[in-house]
């Protein structure tokens, strides 16, 4: 909302700065944006009156002018704009007048004939985007009068931006109203006395909506000139609210939308037939609405017809049928209240947000329509003649808002604010606001009025209290609160310490969009069908994730392309998998690495990350959970990872994540350098933690015993531990592969591990003979189950 | 044989001129081992006269004795320069950088997300989450935004279908936790929040921290002292702080808080419009309505709610001047955060 400063004190006038008033209304809550001039910098422009016009001798679309301009003597200026006449009063431009921009006046000849000055249209003098000829000022203009001062065009702009609950302040009398309450003086409403009807004429109106059109004010105005203009002090109150004129009907329409913030319409009386029904839209109604498009109206619409069908949709936007045109005599005023309810949600719906849906929406005084009607019906008269018939009102009182009156309890301002506010005061500021107080036993009853539809409880009132009383008097305390001491489970690793650990392993935090390319979701995990946006941003980030690699290659990506080759990538987010049983939301950790295991440095070869790098980087967060051993790797495919070089990792037999190298063919598609390893775990898999439990350390010494033992290539490393494992039992404290070797020695196809077994006992020493037994044993085992040879 | 004295007076001079340990070894060999020239002369004692025993005895020991000093003297010199070659050997050149795996970094909206968590965990506030494809009803129909409430135009809504969608605000966890949990309650709600809007001052992903504490007696006053702490301890700074009236259709009343701008300490710039303020939070009374939808007796219990911009008070904290740096992702970026 546009205000104008100058009209606002019209209303009321409050002896504060432009800019303490500003302060003001951001402070109660009317959040000013910003500020402007009403109009740009110029200077020497003046009322002209046009006392002689000459044709040019030299150019058929000139003319030459005698104006006056006051004192001086007339003026003579050439002119090429096609309105000016003899008698018509114009600004004028003096020799040495600065026009927006900067342009300066100066003395010149135009064809050979000299001018002294310039008339100026209304685009000159920065008032209007485009103008056709000279901007016509009010007959019995002063000349030499400054343009300024007659346009009063030192104004300031007020830019409101107003939350949707103060749909009362989308008219000047509404924030009037406010800066009067703010200031505690008085406000001087806009007078809307009775029009006394001059004609019988009127139009019947019937209401088959009631709850959505409770009340329809109309009135028949007849013989209305249809070639009056619209006065210039109105074109400029318009312009200033951001409001093009569009002759006199439609202004006056506007007008009284701004002041009073009631949507108005009007009809050309010749074109309607039958009467007017307020009703929802029928199957296959078609409307050509004023800004030329067609449209078919649900039937939760509601309409304004007549005999012949649709005319209007209510409250949004007039058709075109039954506009009022430049030949229009007789017009038929509509002033109708239409619930919020009813209008909500359709503008939007057709895509035509308006002036006036945007104030029915936000709700409209259902009381405003008659005096509205009767401010507009003298408007028009006075700047168009014609000859008003009676007000005509259909109205449905059991439809029309209810007026609560609330109870508002002392008691209850303090328990809410944490702050007494005198009964007096609480007293002044609802009734400047328009509200009935009555004073009850130990209670207020208030009645707010009816422009206000955001206020139907106790803590509304309450809120409009604080705001006109002052936010800035509120104190700040430091609340009292009980010491509940919260749970921290050890059985939970915290996900910040697994961030924490991908950190100081050498990771950097990403964060990427949860929405993400369909073709490069489709790439790293082809088997899910991800969640599509109805109304996505743009075509790459169209579906929801269903893994964080996406991402993580995305970001990749962008950091190799800016000459960094070398990545080590984590994020934490939700994954969105799509499932039988619905949606699954859960938390997921992964991570990205490509390039050398370290940063360039001295002293070490540099070397590739390799698989083993990143199943490290694996297996230090699988740590956290204090029981690493509950986690296998189990060799597995995955459509985005390398075949040969894939794990499924899974937790006591269920499948909490993958670790693999990324396919070549996928990265070659989506353009990664170098070859990428990726891991992703499912956080709800990996944070269930075990309780340290304490166990005895042995005193009697550990032996050692290696062993090089030769398998074929296709057994796995996990099978041979847990054999050992599992054979040495108790007395097997622990089993270290220290090496793996294929070539010279070893028969093709085949590799030898190198095993460290360590031994010990709880309650004695191990004799050698025990020891030699048991190892024996395993290679036994490894033989039978492997076909495992010693290497010697 | 040699006179005894001249043999020690030789023998000293010998040790003294070893000049490194083995040769020292070998000398204490020549002279005091099983075969050296003291042991055997040592030996020899049994064919003096018995008288002359003692006191050759003793000479031999003394001298004995002396070139054990003499040993030990020479021995601990030697050490000590043996010690100091190697020490002068060793040395290395301790300005090289350390060698190993340098640690990465958190994401700047990260590290504000755990300070936020960390301000309202240490006064008694749990983090609680909730999920960010949500429903129409948790998402605005609970919280007091109905079908076409205007408000929700100003929301603009990245929908599934036409009851699913992704949340547009973290507030939704409020009722979420409300649902479960009788009062009082006192959560925080950190998280990722969906509009579907994107320039350079907007992000169509972005990072919200929602507030909610519903107590017996709790008052507007209470959560103006608790965001004015938050605010002067975020930024570590007195700042300025103002509560300006505003509208959010689940708190009444509303306040909008304003800090003083951090940027230009309030004199006006680029950043605060020129006006001083920078608006940084929304906060209110959580309204009777969303009590009401949740079952919680508004007369008994009275709450509040706020909820901030993670990536503004980011911005306005490291001085980041670009939204969308967040989610570029740029390591040349993320590396100044570490």
């Amino acid at each position: 909302m546009k205000v104008s400063e100058q009209w606002l004190r019209e209303w009321v006038n409050p002896a504060v700065s432009s800019a303490e008033l500003v302060a003001q209304l951001t402070m109660a809550g009317l959040e000013v944006d910003r500020t402007e001039a009403a109009a740009p910098a110029f200077e020497q422009v003046v009322v002209g009156c046009v006392i002689g016009l000459m044709p040019h001798p030299d150019a058929d679309r000139l003319r030459v002018a005698t104006v006056e301009v006051g004192g001086m003597e007339p003026l003579q200026i050439v002119c090429g704009a096609p309105n000016v006449a003899v008698g018509m009063y114009a600004p004028t431009a003096l020799i040495g007048a600065v026009l927006p921009g900067g342009f300066t006046i100066k003395k010149s000849k135009l064809r050979g004939v000299e001018s002294q000055g310039m008339l100026c249209s209304a685009t000159e003098l920065g008032l209007a985007e485009t103008s056709e000829g000279l901007l016509p000022l009010p007959d019995g203009s002063r000349p030499g009068q400054s343009v300024r001062e007659l346009l009063q065009l030192d104004d300031a702009l007020i830019e409101i931006e107003l939350t949707p609950n103060r749909g009362d302040c989308l008219g000047m009398e509404g924030i009037a109203r406010e800066v009067a309450t703010i200031n505690r003086c008085e406000f001087r409403p806009v007078a809307a006395d009775a029009v006394a009807p001059m004609l019988d004429a009127t139009f019947p109106v019937s209401l088959l909506d009631p709850a959505g059109c409770p009340r329809y004010v109309g009135r028949v105005i007849r013989g209305v000139n249809p070639a009056a203009a619209t006065p210039l002090w109105m074109k400029e109150r318009l312009r200033r609210a951001g409001v093009r004129s569009l002759g006199p009907l439609v202004d006056v329409t506007n007008y009284v939308m701004l002041e009073l913030g009631q949507p108005m319409h009007a009809f050309d009386l010749g074109r309607l037939s039958g009467g007017i029904e307020v009703r929802c839209a029928r199957p296959g109604e078609r409307l050509e609405l004023l800004n030329g498009s067609v449209v078919e109206p649900d039937a939760d619409t509601l309409l304004i017809a007549d005999g012949n069908g649709p005319l209007a949709l209510a409250g949004i936007m007039g058709g075109e049928i039954s506009s009022c045109t430049a030949a229009t005599r007789d017009v038929f005023l509509e002033s109708a209240f239409f619930t919020p309810a009813s209008i909500a949600g359709r503008a939007r719906r057709y895509g035509l947000q308006t002036d006036s849906s945007y104030r029915f929406e936000r709700g409209v005084d259902s009381q405003l329509q008659r005096r509205a009607a009767e401010r507009a019906t003298r408007l028009l008269m006075d700047m168009a003649g014609g000859q008003p018939g009676p007000i005509i009102e259909a109205v449905s009182p059991e439809h029309l808002p209810a007026e609560p009156a609330i109870r508002l309890r002392p008691e209850r301002i303090r328990t809410l604010l944490g702050l007494d506010i005198p009964a007096s005061e609480v007293e002044e500021i609802l009734r400047r606001l328009g509200m009935a107080v009555a004073v009850e036993v130990e209670h207020w009853l208030v009645v707010p009025p009816s422009s206000r539809f955001d206020i139907a409880l106790e803590a509304d009132l309450i809120e409009e209290i604080i705001r006109i009383y002052g936010y800035h008097r509120l104190p700040g305390n430091r609340p009292l609160i009980r010491l509940d001491l919260p749970p921290q489970s050890e059985g939970q690793v915290a996900p910040e310490r697994f961030k924490e650990t991908l950190v100081q392993r050498g990771f950097q935090e990403v964060i990427t969009y949860s929405f993400v390319d369909p073709a490069f979701q489709h790439r790293l995990d082809p088997e899910r069908k991800p969640l599509a946006l109805a109304n996505p941003i743009s075509a790459d980030l169209a579906v929801m994730r269903t893994s964080l690699w996406p991402g993580l290659f995305k970001a990749l990506i962008y950091n190799q392309k800016r000459q960094q080759p070398r990545g080590r990538l984590f994020e934490q987010g939700l994954n969105f998998i799509p499932t039988d049983d619905g949606l699954q939301q859960e938390p997921y950790i992964a991570g990205v690495v490509v390039g050398t295991v370290f940063s360039e440095q001295w002293g070490v070869p540099a070397r590739t990350t390799d698989f083993f790098d990143l199943k490290a980087d694996v297996e230090a967060l699988l740590a956290l959970t204090g029981e690493a051993e509950t986690f296998t790797f189990v060799a597995a495919t995955h459509p985005a990872l390398h075949p040969g070089q894939s794990a499924r990792i899974e937790r006591s037999g269920v499948a909490v994540g993958w670790l693999g190298a990324l396919h070549p063919q996928v990265a070659r598609e989506l353009e990664v350098e170098g070859d990428a390893f990726v891991f992703e775990l499912s956080l709800s898999g990996l944070q269930a933690a075990r309780l340290p439990a304490f166990r005895e350390i042995s005193k009697f010494p550990a032996s050692r015993r290696d062993i090089a033992i030769v398998v074929e290539e296709a057994i796995s490393a996990q099978a041979i531990q847990d054999c050992i494992r599992h054979y040495g039992g108790e007395r097997l404290r622990e089993v270290r592969l220290f090496d793996v070797y294929r070539g010279k020695g070893i028969a093709e196809g085949q590799k030898s591990l190198a095993l460290g077994l360590i031994l010990q006992d709880f309650s004695h020493n191990l004799t050698d003979s025990v020891v030699e037994a048991t190892v024996s044993g395993i290679i036994a085992e490894l033989s039978g189950q492997f076909g495992a040879t010693l290497r010697i | 044989m040699d006179a005894l004295p001249e043999l020690l007076l030789v023998a000293r001079t010998t040790i003294t001129g070893a000049d490194d340990l083995a040769a020292l070894d070998q000398w204490r060999v020549h002279y005091l081992g099983k075969k050296g020239v003291l042991t055997e002369r040592l030996k020899e004692l049994g064919r003096l006269p018995p008288e002359q025993r003692r006191e050759a005895g003793q000479a031999i020991n003394e001298a004995k004795q002396a070139l054990e000093t003499a040993l030990t003297l020479r021995k601990t010199a030697l050490e000590a320069v043996a010690l100091n070659a190697r020490l002068a050997s060793e040395a290395i050149d301790v300005t090289l950088p350390g060698r190993g795996q340098q640690p990465g970094g958190r994401h700047p909206l990260s590290r504000t997300l755990a300070r936020i968590e960390a301000f309202f965990t240490g006064i008694g506030f749990a983090v609680a989450e909730g999920p960010e494809v949500e429903d129409d009803f948790h998402n605005f129909e609970a919280l007091n935004i109905p079908p076409h409430h205007p408000a929700r135009a100003m929301h603009d809504t990245f929908y599934f279908d036409a009851h699913t969608l992704l949340r547009t605000h973290t507030s939704p966890v409020q009722i979420r936790v409300l649902e479960q949990q009788a009062p009082p309650v006192r959560i925080i709600a950190p998280g990722r929040v969906y509009r579907c809007d994107s320039d350079l001052t907007h992000s169509p992903m972005f990072h919200q921290v929602e507030g909610l504490l519903v107590d017996e007696a709790v008052s507007f006053a209470d959560l103006k002292g608790v965001l004015d702490d938050f605010l002067r301890h975020f930024f570590e700074r007195d700042l300025a702080v103002r509560f300006r009236p505003s509208y959010f259709p689940f708190t009444e009343p509303s306040a909008e808080v304003d800090i003083q701008c951090v940027i230009c300490g309030g004199s006006g710039c680029r950043v605060c419009k020129h006006s001083g303020w920078l608006e940084v939070l929304g906060c209110g009374m959580v309204h009777p309505a969303v009590f009401a939808k949740v079952g919680i007796d508004s007369e008994r219990y009275t709450g509040y709610a706020f909820g901030m911009g993670v990536e503004r008070l980011t911005m306005l904290r490291y001085g980041v001047n670009d939204l969308r740096l967040f989610f570029e992702n740029d390591l040349r970026f993320l590396r100044q955060f570490q």
